[in-house]
C-alpha cells in the first residue's frame, strides 16, 4: 500500500514530537544524573557544563541503596514467581475443566482486580499488626508480609491473563496427550506450559514491573531493615537539600535492569497480549 | 491421576463429544468430564481460593466492618474494641456542607476531570503511534521500544525525574518557560498551587500512554491484511481506511482499553504520591491520596474505611452501566 505524502509528513512530525516526549525526562535523568551538585541545584543547563562520575559512587552511601535494591528484589521476585506459578494451575482449571463455582471464581477474580489498593491497604495493615500482637508473627514490616500484599493485585492479573492465553491453545494438544496416557497435571507441564511460554512470559514481565514500580504497600508496610527502593529513593532529600544528581544516578540504576530486560522481552508481551487480552 | 482414566465405570460410550476425524485413537469413546475430572479442578484452583480469601475476601469484609466503627489510633492494636458508630462515617463523608464532606468531594471532582483528561490524552497518544507504527518502515522497532521505555521506567524512578523538571528554581520547565521562551513574568510553581493539577496530567499521560500503544499494538496485529488490500483495490485512501477498517476493528479492543485505564487511572496512587508527597495540593487532591491522608496522617481508619467503600460502591455501579452499554452496543453491531 502505497501511502500518501500527506500521511508519510504527518507521521514524521507526530512521531518526532511522540519521542521526544517520551525521551525527555530520560535525558534530564541521564544528563543531570553527571553534574556536579552545585549545578543540579542551579538553574537548569541542557548541556552539562562539568562532567563527573562522582554521584554513581555517593549513591550508595547517602542511602543503604545496595540494601533496598537486594529488598525489592526479593520482595518483587517472590511475588512474581508466587502468583505466577498459582496462576498457572488455577488457570489450567479454569481453561480446561466445567465445574461448579467456575464462574463465581472468575467472576471475584476479575472484580478484585479492578479494586483500588487504598481498600486493602488499611484492612491488611489491620490484620498484619494483630497478627504480629496476638502471635508475635512479624507480617508487620516484614519481606513476607510485604509479598503478601503485592499479591492483591499481581495474582487476579495473573490469573485472568493466563485463562485468557491457556483458551487460545488448542484443546486437542492436551486432550491428545490425556488419551496417550499423560495425567492431567503432566498434560499441563508438558503440553500447555511449553505452548504457553510467551504468554506465562508476558505475565512474569508484568507481574515484577508492577512489584517493582509499587510504592503504596511499601510506604506503610516497610520498616527501615525491609525498605524497598520504591521508598528508599526519597532518603536523597535532606532537610536542607536535595541531591539531585544522586536523586537522578539512583533512578537510572534501578531502571536499567528492568528497562533492558522489558525491552528484550516486549516481543513476548505483544504476543502474550495478543492471545491472552485482546481477543 | 491415569488411574482415573482407565476406571471401568467411564468406558460406557459417550459419544457426545466425540471428534470425527483424526487419527484411530481420538476416536476412542469419550469419557464424561465429570466423572473424569473427579475433584482435580477444585484442587488446582486450591491455593488461588485460599490466597483470594487471605488477600481479598477477608480484608473487603473487615474494610467494611471498620467502616461502621470509630476507629481511631487508640484502636489499631485492637480493632475489635473500638466502639460502634453505625452510619456515622458515612454521614460525615457524605455531609458536603461540613468540612470532611466537602474535602471529599472535592476530592472527587478532582479525580473525575484529572482521570477524564488523563484517559482520553493517553488513548489518542496510543492509537495515534499504534496507526503510525502499523507499516513497517526504518526506524519503526526502534520507535517501538522508544515508546515502551516510560512503561517499563518503574514509577518511582520516572515521576521523581518529572519532579526535578517541574521544581521552580532548577527544574527544566521554568527553563524553558521563563529563561528561554520569556513566556512568564516570572518562574511559576508547578508542584503546589493550581498548576498542580496541570503536572499531574502531564507526568500521568506519559506514564500510561504506553500501555494504550501496547494494547491497541496488539490489537492491531489482528485484522486481516485482505481487509485493507480489498479496501486499496476499491480505491480507499490511507486515511479512509483507518477510518473505515483500522478504527471500527479496534472497538472490542478500546472497551477494554478504555475501562482498564478508567479504573487505574482513577485509583492511582504512585503518580501523586511521588511527585507532591503524603499531601496532594488542593487542586491536585485525588481521591487515593485523599483516603491515605484521612487514615494514615490523621489516622482515622473508621472515616477512610467509609470512603474506600463509596469509592469501591461508586467503581462498582460506574463498572456495570460501563459493560451494559459497551456489551449492548456490540450485540446490536452483530445483529
Amino acid at each position: 500500500m502505497a501511502a500518501p505524502q500527506s500521511f508519510l509528513w504527518t507521521r514524521r512530525i507526530v512521531l518526532t514530537l511522540l519521542a521526544g516526549f517520551v525521551l525527555l525526562p530520560v535525558y534530564v535523568m541521564v544528563s543531570s544524573s553527571l553534574k556536579p551538585l552545585q549545578d543540579v541545584s542551579g538553574k537548569f543547563q541542557w548541556i552539562p557544563g562539568d562532567l563527573t562520575i562522582q554521584p554513581y559512587f555517593d549513591i550508595w552511601d547517602t542511602v543503604p541503596l545496595a540494601k533496598y535494591f537486594v529488598n525489592s528484589l526479593i520482595v518483587a521476585g517472590a511475588a512474581t514467581a508466587l502468583s505466577v506459578t498459582i496462576a498457572v494451575f488455577s488457570a489450567y482449571a479454569v481453561s480446561r475443566y466445567t465445574f461448579r463455582g467456575k464462574r463465581a471464581f472468575t467472576v471475584t477474580v476479575l472484580s478484585t482486580q479492578m479494586f483500588p489498593g487504598i481498600l486493602f491497604l488499611l484492612p491488611l495493615f489491620l490484620i498484619f499488626v494483630n497478627i504480629g500482637n496476638s502471635t508475635g508473627l512479624a507480617l508487620y514490616g516484614s519481606r513476607g508480609g510485604l509479598i503478601l500484599t503485592y499479591l492483591t493485585f499481581s495474582l487476579p492479573f495473573s490469573i485472568w491473563m493466563l485463562i485468557g492465553y491457556f483458551d487460545s491453545i488448542p484443546k486437542d494438544l492436551d486432550e491428545a496427550a490425556l488419551v496417550d496416557g499423560c495425567g492431567p497435571i503432566r498434560a499441563l507441564f508438558r503440553v500447555v506450559v511449553p505452548a504457553a511460554v510467551p504468554g506465562i512470559v508476558a505475565v512474569s514481565v508484568y507481574a515484577f514491573m508492577t512489584a517493582w514500580g509499587e510504592v503504596l504497600f511499601a510506604s506503610v508496610m516497610t520498616n527501615d531493615a525491609t525498605r524497598t527502593l520504591a521508598v528508599g529513593l526519597q532518603g536523597y532529600a535532606t532537610q536542607n537539600d536535595v541531591y539531585w544528581n544522586q536523586v537522578m544516578a539512583a533512578s537510572l540504576v534501578v531502571s536499567v535492569p528492568v528497562v533492558a530486560g522489558f525491552l528484550l522481552l516486549q516481543r513476548y508481551l505483544v504476543a502474550g497480549l495478543t492471545a491472552g487480552a485482546v481477543k | 491421576m491415569t488411574a482415573v482414566t482407565t476406571d471401568p465405570k467411564v468406558d460406557k460410550p459417550d459419544g457426545v463429544r466425540s471428534t470425527g476425524t483424526g487419527d484411530a485413537r481420538r476416536r476412542l469413546p469419550r469419557i464424561p468430564d465429570r466423572i473424569r475430572q473427579g475433584g482435580l479442578p477444585y484442587l488446582l484452583l486450591l491455593p488461588a481460593v485460599l490466597l483470594e480469601l487471605l488477600i481479598h475476601i477477608i480484608p473487603m469484609i473487615i474494610g467494611i466492618v471498620m467502616s461502621f466503627r470509630q476507629l481511631t489510633q487508640f484502636f489499631i492494636n485492637n480493632w475489635g474494641g473500638a466502639p460502634w458508630s453505625g452510619l456515622d462515617n458515612y454521614r460525615i463523608a457524605v455531609d458536603f456542607d461540613a468540612p470532611i464532606g466537602e474535602a471529599l468531594l472535592h476530592s472527587f471532582l478532582v479525580t473525575c476531570v484529572f482521570t477524564f483528561f488523563a484517559v482520553g490524552l493517553a488513548w489518542l497518544f496510543g492509537i495515534t503511534a499504534a496507526i503510525m507504527l502499523q507499516e513497517s518502515f526504518r526506524g519503526r522497532g526502534f520507535l517501538r521500544a522508544v515508546f515502551l521505555v516510560p512503561y517499563a521506567l518503574p514509577v518511582y524512578a520516572a515521576v521523581i525525574t518529572w519532579a526535578f523538571m517541574f521544581q521552580r528554581d532548577n527544574g527544566l520547565v521554568n527553563h524553558v518557560l521563563h529563561d528561554q521562551l520569556g513566556l512568564t513574568d516570572q518562574p511559576s510553581f508547578w508542584l503546589i498551587g493550581d498548576n498542580s493539577i496541570y503536572a499531574l496530567i502531564i507526568v500521568s499521560v506519559w506514564k500510561g500512554w504506553p500501555f494504550a500503544f501496547l494494547m491497541l499494538m496488539a490489537g492491531l496485529q489482528n485484522i486481516p491484511r485482505e481487509l485493507y488490500e480489498a479496501a486499496s483495490i476499491d480505491g480507499a485512501g490511507i486515511w479512509q481506511q483507518i477510518r473505515r477498517i483500522t478504527l471500527p476493528s479496534l472497538r472490542p479492543v478500546n472497551q477494554v482499553l478504555v475501562l482498564v485505564l478508567f479504573l487505574w487511572t482513577f485509583n492511582d496512587f504512585n503518580t501523586p504520591y511521588v511527585l507532591f508527597g503524603k499531601s496532594a495540593p488542593e487542586s491536585a487532591d485525588l481521591i487515593s491520596i485523599h483516603i491515605y491522608q484521612s487514615s494514615f496522617v490523621t489516622w482515622n481508619f473508621g472515616s477512610g474505611s467509609a470512603m474506600s467503600v463509596l469509592l469501591l460502591l461508586f467503581l462498582l455501579v460506574v463498572t456495570a452501566v460501563y459493560l451494559f452499554f459497551t456489551s449492548r452496543g456490540r450485540k446490536g453491531a452483530d445483529a
